[in-house]
């Protein structure tokens, strides 16, 4: 499956981009897994924020929400507007 | 249009004239400028988005107000993103209703729960150089969920 992942803000600049498309096998993964993936694959900073929020197409997610072909997952500090 | 977010300011007595344009149910309109403070050498402010889910996020919070607050017959909330100076504005919130209480009640509300629950960064400029701003509150509803 493909996910389309971005990062936001601090995160993005740690990241050192606004984003990239993964490809795994098997056609299911939690938040939480997708997370581990990336930081096991080169994305260290996401191993290593514990304050990080996610969105799953476009609406908040928790750590066992399920990540499918085709979404697009987000990772992001703390939002601080207003 | 409910939710607008843009890099132009806005005029708030517009605003708030338009949430009356046409209606004689109104008896309260309660409105929320936020605005660039100067703190500790504070030049300038980015202000980052997530476009779509920002949108989105403002636009159920404006829904869950009128849920609760029933008598609210009419909410605008505008929030400006891009590079802003200090005294500039950033979010306007304009509540009008039939009384003050659900006016009051509900700006407040969207002001809390866009501050925990739409997808906004700033970035502050000082003349030493730039940071993030860091989240406050960190028992917010986002923290929970995650």
């Amino acid at each position: 499956m493909k996910v389309h992942i971005r990062y936001f803000a601090s995160l993005r600049e740690s990241v050192g981009r606004a984003g990239e498309e993964i490809e795994f096998a098997g056609d299911q993964l939690s938040v939480s897994g997708l997370r581990e993936h990336l930081a096991a694959h080169g994305v260290d900073v996401l191993g290593q924020t514990a304050t990080l929020r996610a969105a799953v197409n476009q609406v908040m997610a928790g750590p066992e929400t399920a990540v499918g072909d085709g979404d697009e997952v987000a990772f992001f500090p703390p939002v601080t507007g207003g | 249009m409910r939710v607008s977010v843009q890099t132009g300011d806005f005029d708030a007595g517009r605003e708030c004239a338009r949430l009356l344009e046409g209606r004689s149910d109104v008896g309260a309109v309660a409105s929320f400028i936020g605005v660039v403070r100067g703190d500790g050498g504070v030049e300038t402010m980015t202000l980052e988005h997530y476009p779509g889910m920002t949108e989105n996020a403002l636009e159920a919070i404006v829904d869950e107000a009128c849920s609760r607050w029933p008598a609210v017959v009419g909410v605008r909330v505008i929030h400006r993103v891009g590079e802003l100076r200090v005294g500039e504005q950033i979010v306007f919130v304009g509540v009008a209703g039939g009384h003050r209480g659900e006016a009051f009640a509900a700006c407040e509300f969207i002001m809390d729960y866009l501050k925990t629950r739409a997808p906004f960064w700033k970035k502050e400029q000082t003349a030493a150089g730039s940071r993030w701003v860091e989240a406050r509150d960190s028992d917010d509803a986002a923290a929970a969920r995650w």
